[in-house]
């Protein structure tokens, strides 16, 4: 099987705080980050709602040079990948950076500087960008950037599955890790797409919500974008016994599988098999599972399809939430900001809720959805859930430490 | 040289120094004509930063390749070598 894998850090900036304590704390008020966005043109949009990250200040954060160089998506990451270093009170000798890497998932790299780019060349007329374009923009940036600040020298590199990029990104580190390939990885995932283009161009797609997230809720009508990242640290169980260091909880399976059917439409075929295969891949059965965290976009297309994928796997189904009612879909990011809910679950006993929610809807096949308030519940396994255009599907299983 | 042109010279100078010490983190006065831009700490892509400001702010192209910076017969080793290129590509370009 090979070494169990330690979760000994968390970081993480998005709409509802810029750390962990204030997002738990958020997630299990059942606190909505959702309303209205501010950017350049925004005007123009149909949808003007989001999970955007308000009072961000790069020249607080972050040197003049760092600011031209880091996209927005780059700062999220760097800041959050800082504070899981500092949780986990992380030091490595030279020998051990080698057999330290990064991992994150993003499914649009650096959005806002391609937006400001071609805004400058094609809307204003100017003949050149800055030249730092690609450096910024290049979906690898993040993990470049983390890897640099923190000398970590053994494999790095970026995922990009769309919404389940994040998923794959921490499901990757973990095998490197429980295979020995490495001994700490730092594992997440970055986000921010809400500018113009971005949003401009999931118009097109009919799926966004005027009004707010709800997902498996009759009143739904589609999916929230979110901003910001996740990053954990992933590291050798017993190294992080013998540092004495909390454990916040086991990374115990992961699976994917692939539809291979619709661009877009989920199958819940594949959904089904991802959730089976993490399970078996933890040596875990459906009975074990106290809590899932939905992939719960809120759209019709996705409620259905995995609800019904979470009745073929489980006889019995646990408490389901979808908290992207509260922070939105952070897309690449989404499944690690999301980690941060199923550690509330298994560490602190507290399930964050699914926010927003009004009506009992029969497309949810009678799922327990922890309705708008959180619950007190001993959870000793958990799933989460990611569910990507492409047919992509990413699910790990999680342990509570101990 | 008439009086115009060497104020015109000077002005060109003086930006040119600040778009150097701006990348350089140090003041405009702290820099000589004679300090190459190695010894100022700039890297390639600080030099990157350094052409992207020369051609917004004079206007002009620079035709300057990372991988054959000898190529153009531009010589942008120190203070002084820049703002002479500069000026030269001001007089070609600008007329």
């Amino acid at each position: 099987m090979g070494r169990r894998v330690a979760i000994t850090g968390a970081g993480t900036v998005n709409a509802l705080a810029l750390d962990v304590q204030g997002s738990l704390a958020a997630l299990t008020a059942g606190r909505v980050a959702i309303g209205p966005m501010d950017f350049e043109e925004i005007d123009r949009l149909s949808v003007k709602i989001g999970g955007q990250i308000k009072d961000w200040v790069p020249e607080d954060r972050f040197t003049r040079q760092e600011v031209t160089l880091y996209d927005r998506a780059v700062q999220f990451a760097v800041e959050a990948g800082r504070q899981a270093i500092a949780e986990a009170g992380l030091e490595l000798s030279e020998a051990e950076a080698l057999r330290a890497g990064v991992v994150l998932g993003t499914g649009g790299g650096g959005y806002n500087t391609i937006d400001e780019s071609y805004r400058a060349v094609h809307a204003q007329g100017k003949n050149r960008v800055h030249p730092f374009t690609i450096p910024k923009l290049m979906h690898n940036a993040a993990a470049a950037h983390l890897a640099m600040r923190h000398g970590l020298k053994g494999p790095s590199f970026t995922v990009s599955t769309a919404c389940a990029s994040s998923n794959h990104a921490m499901g990757l580190a973990f095998q490197m890790v429980r295979s020995g390939a490495t001994d700490v990885m730092l594992a997440g995932g970055a986000e921010s797409t809400l500018c113009f283009g971005g949003l401009k161009a999931w118009e097109g797609l009919r799926v966004m919500s005027p009004d707010g997230c709800r997902p498996f809720c009759a009143s739904r009508n589609g999916m929230v974008q979110g901003e910001g990242a996740a990053v954990f640290v992933f590291e050798d169980w017993d190294r992080a016994v013998a540092r004495g260091v909390p454990i916040l909880a086991e990374v115990a399976g992961f699976a994917m599988t692939s539809d291979a059917g619709d661009i877009v439409l989920p199958d819940p075929d594949g959904a089904t098999r991802a959730m089976q295969g993490a399970l078996a891949d933890a040596d875990l059965t459906p009975e074990a599972i106290g809590y899932i965290n939905a992939h719960g976009t809120g759209t019709a297309a996705n409620d259905r399809s995995e609800a019904e994928a979470i009745r073929r796997v489980f006889d019995a189904p646990p408490p389901v939430s979808a908290t992207k009612s509260m922070h939105g879909h952070l897309l690449g990011a989404a499944g690690a900001v999301e980690l941060l809910s199923v550690i509330s679950a298994l560490r602190d006993g507290v399930i964050p809720p699914t926010a927003g929610w009004r009506e009992e809807d029969p497309a949810v096949l009678g799922l327990d959805v922890v309705p708008n308030e959180a619950r007190r519940a001993q959870v000793d396994a958990a799933l989460t859930n990611a569910f990507a255009f492409g047919g992509m599907n990413a699910c790990l299983a999680l342990k509570r430490a101990g | 040289m008439d009086g115009n042109f060497l104020t015109l010279e000077d002005g060109l100078q003086r930006k040119v120094v600040a778009i150097l010490a701006a990348q350089a983190l140090r003041e405009p006065s702290g820099l000589t004509l004679e300090m190459t831009l190695e010894s100022l700490g700039i890297d390639s892509l600080g030099m990157a930063e350094i052409i992207f400001a020369i051609e917004e702010d004079f206007d002009v192209q620079v035709p300057f390749n990372a991988n054959d910076p000898d190529a153009a017969g531009l010589d942008l080793g120190t203070v002084g070598s820049v703002c002479a290129a500069v000026s030269r590509l001001v007089r070609e370009q600008r007329g």
